[in-house]
């Protein structure tokens, strides 16, 4: 096995850990939508955890050894069409990350104010946080985009 | 081999290994769900209820899609006529045909502990899923790395 070989399965793996973090937080997305009380809503911390490492590590290593892969592998340039579709999706992709772990975290960080002030009970505040729109939309459009990387990655429109 | 990676493959090819390859993510999401809730839960009877429910409605259904994916893209690739004796393949179908059957067990056991969690037992049973799940993981990561790789 050569050198692009394992820069290629490492590629892979990476996107596999970046979709099994989306995977991971649909699921916690699904389960806070009822959870009004701030213990259970803290409890899926470790989870929440596991995902943004599995999102990081993903992210970071399609692009890292994505980018290798334009330059070292034979027939592909960084500026083909399909690889800087590739770039921008990632790129709209990080930043709706971001901006969806923003949305979400507020809800972690009401539950954490709520336990520290001694108030175990539901609060509406806390499952409107939980419940949030935005974090939703955002969730959904970078899952929407992850998809639209694999499409291409398969694909490979132009190539 | 830099050759065979700049290859474009038929068309025909792209939307079975598209079914194939999000499958396979779904079930490896699914299964990372499932091992992180059930390994965090501490008795939590909801953690553990979500962990188990992540094997069987994301996995399960992950599985089904990769594995109608693999045959398809296997049978588009006439392997079915002329099979290769590839370590790649190889790997790939043990760890599916294998997969499948721990998934089973894992899901038939914590099927059980979940039932067990209202008489207050079952958590025994549902890190014996927890522990599968992470095998599984394990297998996951070698079968991607033989499926992207392709050593002969």
């Amino acid at each position: 096995m050569s050198l692009d070989d394992w820069i290629l399965a490492l590629h892979v793996l990476s996107a596999f850990a970046y979709v099994a973090g989306m995977v991971v937080f649909w699921v916690l997305v699904g389960a806070v939508r009822r959870t009004d009380t701030p213990e259970p809503t803290i409890r899926m911390g470790p989870v929440v955890k596991v995902g943004n490492a599995a999102v990081g590590v993903g992210m970071g290593g399609t692009i890292v050894f994505g980018i290798w892969l334009a330059f070292s592998v034979g027939g592909y340039d960084i500026w083909d069409g399909w690889i800087i579709a590739a770039l921008v999706l990632w790129a709209l992709a990080a930043e709706t990350g971001r901006r969806t772990g923003a949305a979400y975290t507020r809800g972690m960080d009401k539950a954490q104010e709520l336990e520290a002030a001694g108030q175990s009970g539901p609060n509406a505040e806390l499952l409107a946080l939980n419940r949030t729109q935005s974090g939703l939309v955002l969730h959904s459009l970078g899952s929407a985009l992850a998809l639209l990387i694999l499409i291409d990655m398969i694909w490979k429109p132009g190539a | 081999m830099t050759s065979v990676l700049a290859a474009v493959r038929p068309d025909s090819w792209n939307f079975p290994l598209f079914v194939h390859v999000l499958g396979a993510m779904i079930l490896v999401g699914g299964t990372l769900t499932a091992a992180s809730a059930l390994a965090f839960a501490r008795g939590d009877v909801r953690t553990l209820r979500l962990g188990y429910w992540s094997l069987l409605a994301v996995s399960l259904p992950g599985y089904i899609l990769m594995r109608i994916g693999a045959q398809w893209i296997y049978s588009k690739e006439g392997l079915d006529d002329a099979p290769i004796e590839e370590a790649w393949t190889g790997i790939g179908f043990a760890v599916a045909d294998a997969g499948a059957l721990l998934l089973l067990i894992a899901l038939i056991v914590g099927g059980v502990g979940v039932r067990r969690l209202r008489g207050g037992s079952g958590t025994g049973l549902l890190r014996a899923t927890m522990v599968i799940s992470l095998l599984l993981l394990a297998a996951y990561v070698v079968a991607i790395w033989a499926m992207s790789a392709k050593p002969v």
